[in-house]
């Protein structure tokens, strides 16, 4: 179990916390008419509250609209957050002016998705890479050059290619210049907001190789924002899922792939096609109707309720708060699966616009499945 | 409605008809480097030895450069492989949506008992719609901004068929209804705009079957998806596909994809097929070094992979200067036990087992032994 890449994830949650956000919420004003009132909001993330230990990779997941990239941004402070707080060591940093945050730049650094959008065509490899040390004042034993060039070699790059553009480059190895460019000030945390979805899947190994090695090497923590639950799975200690701007549940990585408990996080996983023909008729797939409501205006209480096959008359009334139900692993529902904690009402009839799927909930005698009886086991993992 | 045929055959009964046509060997081939051989009884697409290359100021670009398969009614071929890999090329060129003027294709496209290279434009344009339709990545941009959504439904049905715009309307309700788009009565006036990325694409799924094309190419259609989105549009498919009984090609590079939903597999690499076969098969036992090196380097859901990723170094080629011999050869960690054919000849594409292609220079045994070796364990 301690090979070089499966992460001993006790030993990081007793780290220390680099990170602390409580509470963070951002609604974007939607405003109309010629005096801009507002109208409206976007509520794109709403009260998150999770830590992240030095050192570790905590994953933000879900799907369009969830919020995730807000998040990211607002932990990088390029967004400022509405409501909430965000303690960087512990010092809040939530509304500190740009002259306050500059310091912090060489702390928390930023990965972009897009490899083409993010380096600018104007500017050489060199220059890009540069750039964060002309910012920051910062004063070099050798001279810039010699640091980028390192750098570029740290990344896979060739150092002599320090005078060609962006367009010269491959997108995968922009992306490398994009991992270079943040690793340029030595931070402590660094923010990945999809790094390898742009990428084609052979290259995408590589960078997630390099980005792993790299931890290991500098002492990087990460925050990988991401869809694609595979490379969440390879990558993370620690799955944070986001639905329609809310934490739906966050656990350490092998908790959550093995036992979900949300029931936005089981029907995600069970979503996700696996490159294995000897799966395909055993899995047990959950269907969502419908796409994502809009974060404009979401639905009451349990923002998931619309889609929910579990969802109840509470699910619409009442938010369910984010408890921790088994060691280190947190749920915001009312119904939790794959729990012994006792929910009222489990064999309920569902709301009437919910179709749910005919995968087998109660035995024979119509009674509701004991969440031992639930989770199949044959040794893959997944609970189908 | 097409009349289902009745295929009481099994599969591997198929794969042994095909094979059994002497398509194994390099001697007895269409072009001299392997091939399928005649098409097989129950083909409805077959595409033999298709090479589409772009004349352009800095060379000859040869996206597509010798590909043959087979795609029958009921039937899912699913084309995996990365940018560049000349899998959008191919289906443009088998839906003839190419410019005139700016591409060489050469081979054979024979849908049904028409052959559409050296086809005229308006057969080809007869056939499109009616007989084969395309659904794309992006339905924002495939779909004219402008038009409602039914009048685009509309339009393509009327160019088919004589009827009143009226009875065409019903029809373009029916078909959003059948895609699962609620209220279709009133979204049939939507336009493209006002639909979510998963409702725009059933748009785009219904009006590829107003028509109810036999032959139905799917270019990388859940991409753009979320992973819940792109499970109920692949669902849609399937099902679509087992009413209407349509041949369908899935094209995209996610391997997830393909297992859940083809029978066959092609894999593409730089413009050629370099495996070829039923998705089971592709899946446990692949013959191709590429093939292996997508499985290696692919994160797992199921499982956490003890060992590190594995990627393929290196990256895909240019199709101006497409490497000699064997185009993965740069990339291959094989391509030293060839002594040196990998480098210069080009591999035939050839059987390993029965229905079983494959274009590599090292022996079946070789392969086998590297897989069961090397590379499986550590998936």
């Amino acid at each position: 179990m301690t090979t070089t890449h499966v992460k001993p994830t006790a030993s990081k949650q007793a780290g220390e916390s680099l990170l602390q956000v409580t509470g963070l919420t951002k609604h974007f004003p939607i405003t109309r008419g010629l005096l801009q009132r507002q109208v409206g909001a976007v509520q794109a993330v709403d009260g998150l509250t999770f830590n992240v230990s030095r050192g570790e990779t905590l994953s933000l997941v879900g799907e369009s609209g969830c919020g995730k990239t807000t998040t990211g941004r607002m932990l990088t402070r390029l967004l400022e957050p509405t409501g909430g707080t965000i303690l960087l060591e512990g010092e809040d940093i939530t509304h500190w002016s740009a002259g306050k945050l500059r310091p912090l730049r060489r702390d928390v650094q930023m990965i972009f998705q897009d490899p083409y959008g993010s380096l600018n065509p104007r500017h050489t490899v060199g220059t890009i890479v540069g750039a964060p040390y002309h910012l920051q004042g910062i004063k070099t034993e050798h001279g810039i050059k010699r640091e980028v060039q390192d750098l570029l070699e740290l990344v896979g790059l060739n150092p002599e290619h320090y005078n060609r553009y962006p367009h010269e480059f491959s997108g995968g190895q922009r992306q490398r210049i994009g991992i270079a460019r943040s690793l340029a000030l030595k931070p402590k945390l660094i923010i990945a907001d999809e790094p390898v979805s742009a990428l084609d899947v052979s290259i995408q190994a590589q960078v997630i190789n390099l980005l792993e090695d790299l931890q290991d090497e500098l002492g990087l923590t990460y925050v990988v924002i991401a869809h694609d639950l595979s490379v969440v799975r390879h990558m993370s200690d620690r799955v944070a899922v986001m639905y329609l701007g809310k934490l739906v549940e966050i656990a350490e990585r092998d908790e959550l792939y093995t036992r979900p408990m949300h029931p936005y996080t089981t029907a995600l996983l069970s979503a996700v096609p696996i490159p294995d023909t000897q799966r395909r008729t055993k899995r047990e797939r959950i269907r969502l109707e419908g796409d994502v409501p809009s974060p404009v205006n979401p639905p009451p209480a349990c923002r998931f309720h619309t889609r929910c096959w579990k969802a109840q008359e509470i699910c619409k009334t009442q938010e369910p708060p984010l408890v921790e139900l088994a060691p280190l692993h947190q749920v915001a529902c009312h119904f939790p699966e794959n729990t012994d904690v006792p929910a009222p009402a489990r064999a309920g009839a569902p709301l009437g616009d919910v179709v749910p799927d005919d995968a087998p909930r109660a035995d024979a005698t119509g009674a509701p499945l004991t969440p031992e009886q639930n989770a199949t086991d044959d040794g893959d993992g997944l609970r189908a | 409605m097409s009349q289902s045929t009745n295929e009481t055959t099994s599969r591997a009964d198929d794969r042994t008809r095909r094979s059994d046509k002497g398509g194994a060997t390099s001697a007895n081939t269409l072009d001299g480097i392997g091939g399928l051989g005649a098409p097989a009884a129950d083909a409805f697409l077959s595409v033999r030895d298709l090479r589409v290359h772009f004349p352009t100021d800095d060379g000859v670009v040869k996206s597509v450069d010798g590909l043959s398969f087979d795609v029958a009614r009921g039937k899912t071929l699913g084309i995996v492989g990365e940018s560049g890999s000349g899998k959008s090329v191919t289906s443009m060129s088998i839906m003839g949506l190419h410019k005139p003027g700016t591409v060489r294709m050469t081979g054979s496209i024979k849908l049904d008992d028409t052959e559409l290279i050296g086809a005229k434009a308006e057969r080809v344009r007869e056939l499109r719609g009616k007989r084969m339709a395309m659904i794309f990545q992006d339905p924002l941009s495939a779909m004219h901004p402008f038009y409602t959504v039914g009048h685009q439904i509309i339009e393509a049905y009327r160019i088919h068929n004589k009827v009143s715009t009226s009875v065409a309307k019903k029809h373009a309700i029916d078909m959003l209804g059948r895609v699962g788009i609620p209220q279709p009565s009133s979204r049939v006036d939507d336009y493209p705009h006002q639909f979510s990325g998963g409702m725009r694409q059933r748009a785009m799924i219904a009006m590829a079957l107003s028509c109810d094309p036999d032959l139905l190419i799917a270019d990388e259609p859940t991409t753009a998806l979320d992973v819940t989105v792109q499970a109920q549009i692949l669902d849609l498919i399937r099902d679509l596909q087992s009413e209407f009984n349509s041949a369908v090609i899935l094209i995209t590079h996610d391997l997830g994809v393909v297992a859940e939903l083809s029978d066959d597999i092609m894999v593409m690499y730089a413009g050629r097929s370099v495996e070829y076969a039923t998705a089971d098969e592709v899946f446990t036992r692949p013959q191709h070094p590429y093939t292996w090196g997508l499985l290696s380097s692919m994160p797992r859901l199921d499982r956490v992979r003890t060992e590190r990723l594995r990627p393929i170094k290196g990256a895909p080629p240019s199709l101006i200067n497409v490497p000699s011999g064997c185009p993965f050869h740069p990339r291959c960690a094989y391509a030293d036990r060839t002594n040196g054919l990998s480098q210069s000849e080009r591999p035939p594409f050839a059987e390993t087992h029965p229905g079983h292609y494959s274009a590599c220079h090292l022996t079946r045994e070789e392969r086998t032994a590297i897989w069961e070796n090397d590379i499986r364990p550590t998936l």
